[in-house]
């Protein structure tokens, strides 16, 4: 990789400070997973990298009124294993479960987990010039798509890869974000953003922001939730298809519902349709499939990808009736 | 830029063999000064000017209990330095990627891929590699039941998966044959040993782990 200076940052302060305001000059590692390989790879050459390790007080899980918060800091393996989020928040639990493999759970950060860079093999190829890096087309149209968007995809067609950030969404998380001039918290919803409205980035922050928590409300009594990835390899690998299910449930009867499916599309994608068929009603065996085949309402498969519309149907199905 | 960007650069230039790079190795380590622009207003005091970047530095690393010196560029990755410059070769560098497993080594007690993890960033953490586990020549229980059980063919995946195996038994001594698997499943063995490997690792949770 490119050689670069690094800086170790000491607050969140100095480190967005230390950033600056162009994402070419500079990069914030966390855990640096994904940014290592990135860099590897060459498909991000930045000349400084802000290191958080040393910046207090942003790795913790804990319980503030209604709320579950955690600290952008805190590894991948600390969320699976909490006993406050396994009671609250089963689908997250799983979904942190499920992320890579032990040692990249270890190394990894919550926060560089929802922020983590598209797997699209043409963007992480440095020598491919594709929609995303600014260039003129998505090879991903006419190339190899097997593992792209069928929601959602508008002249590029990712799909987010944060297993988290899905089982986040189904719980109404919020992104607190730090900025040059203070900080700010936004609903995950629209923490991320499709291409249609940005085609560089996934989510809002600017080359000068970073995610400092994320809190979670606790569900009302009554709420189950789960969380089922498919991969093509039993472990180490990124989702073929998603999806974080959680229900408030009154007897079999449902009285809200969030349907996020993950590896659908450029974000973490919520289902309204498949929501919409839920509440209200009892769920059995009909009523699920209904939801599981509202849930990709207006899909667009590609070339090698349709066979995702039907995964995505069996499994959302599949995580409701483990619900009841 | 000088010869030593090849010989910390992670091994992704196919400069990796360490006889090519004691040969090279001596080149001056250059700090050169990066362009580039910081914003920073009122806070100008707190922020590192350009002139201040460190692209390289001298750095102190906790390997195996020692304290050891070495200076390092910013982008050398941590299994580079363990490797040729610390000469601790037992730590395997194989897909670069974070997919194999072969760089495992312990830092902070938890298994970590060390292809992963920059130098730079290791400061002020345990690293535990390999070479660490013996004590008085004496193996470690997962080391012996390796050796006694069989628990590789080539070798090359070996180290990691003994620190991966370190890793699993001391957060949980008495693990599941599931538990087992999944505790392994960040580590790759071509030679597909698993069997073997597993049998090893319940073993050595049955002689105490460590």
């Amino acid at each position: 990789m490119k050689n670069f200076a690094f800086v170790r940052a000491r607050s969140v302060k100095e480190a967005v400070l230390s950033l600056g305001t162009d994402w070419n000059e500079a990069a914030v590692m966390g855990g640096g997973t994904d940014l290592i390989g990135e860099m590897k790879n060459y498909v991000h050459t930045p000349n400084k990298v802000v290191n958080l390790r040393a910046v207090p007080d942003l790795k913790y899980i804990k319980q503030d009124g209604n709320l579950i918060k955690i600290g952008a800091l805190t590894s991948i393996a600390a969320v699976e294993t909490d006993t406050l989020i396994k009671s609250n928040f089963a689908a997250l639990s799983k979904a942190a479960s499920l992320v890579a493999s032990p040692q990249l759970r270890n190394m990894g950060t919550i926060a560089g987990n929802i922020c983590q860079r598209p797997r699209c093999w043409y963007y992480r190829d440095s020598g491919i010039e594709c929609l995303r890096k600014g260039g003129r087309l998505c090879y991903a149209m006419v190339g190899e798509n097997k593992y792209h968007a069928v929601l959602g995809g508008l002249g590029c067609y990712i799909v987010h890869p944060s297993d988290t950030a899905v089982s986040f969404t189904a719980f109404d998380a919020k992104i607190k974000i730090a900025h040059p001039d203070g900080e700010k918290e936004v609903n995950i919803e629209e923490f991320f953003v499709l291409p249609e409205d940005d085609l560089n980035r996934e989510n809002i922050l600017k080359p000068n922001e970073i995610v400092t928590e994320i809190s979670v409300p606790i569900p009302e009594n009554g709420t189950k939730s789960t969380f089922i990835k498919v991969q093509e390899r039993g472990v180490w690998d990124f989702a073929v298809a998603g999806v974080a299910v959680s229900l408030k449930l009154d007897g079999n009867r449902c009285d809200k519902a969030r349907i996020v499916l993950g590896a659908a599309a450029p974000i973490p994608w919520r289902s309204l349709d498949a929501e919409k068929e839920l509440e209200g009603r009892t769920i059995n065996e009909e009523t699920a499939q209904r939801a599981a085949d509202a849930s990709v309402y207006n899909n667009m498969p590609m070339t090698g990808n349709a066979y995702k519309v039907q995964l995505f149907k069996n499994i959302v199905k599949r995580a409701i009736l483990e619900l009841v | 830029m000088s010869k030593s960007h090849q010989k910390d650069s992670g091994g992704d230039n196919g400069f990796s063999r360490r006889s090519f790079l004691k040969g090279v190795g001596t080149g001056v380590i250059s700090t050169a000064v990066l362009p580039g622009v910081v914003s920073a207003g009122k806070y100008a005091e707190k922020i590192q000017s350009p002139q201040e970047w460190v692209t390289s530095d001298a750095i102190t690393l906790n390997v195996n209990g020692e304290n050891r010196r070495v200076t390092v560029e910013s982008r050398a990755t941590l299994v580079s330095v363990l490797r040729n410059e610390l000469n601790l070769t037992g730590t395997k560098n194989g897909c670069g990627t974070g997919e194999c497993g072969a760089c495992t080594v312990l830092i902070d007690g938890e298994p970590a891929y060390s292809c992963l993890t920059l130098a730079m960033d290791a400061v002020g953490r345990k690293i535990v590699t390999i070479e660490g586990l013996a004590e008085n020549g004496q193996l470690s229980p997962v080391q012996q039941a390796f050796l006694e059980y069989d628990g590789y063919q080539c070798g090359y995946c070996t180290p990691g998966q003994i620190m991966a195996a370190e890793g699993l038994l001391a957060k949980n001594p008495n693990p599941s044959t599931e538990e087992i698997k999944r505790g392994m499943s960040g580590n790759l063995c071509r030679c597909a040993a698993y069997q073997h490997i597993f049998i090893s690792v319940a073993e050595a949770a049955k002689k105490g782990g460590r």
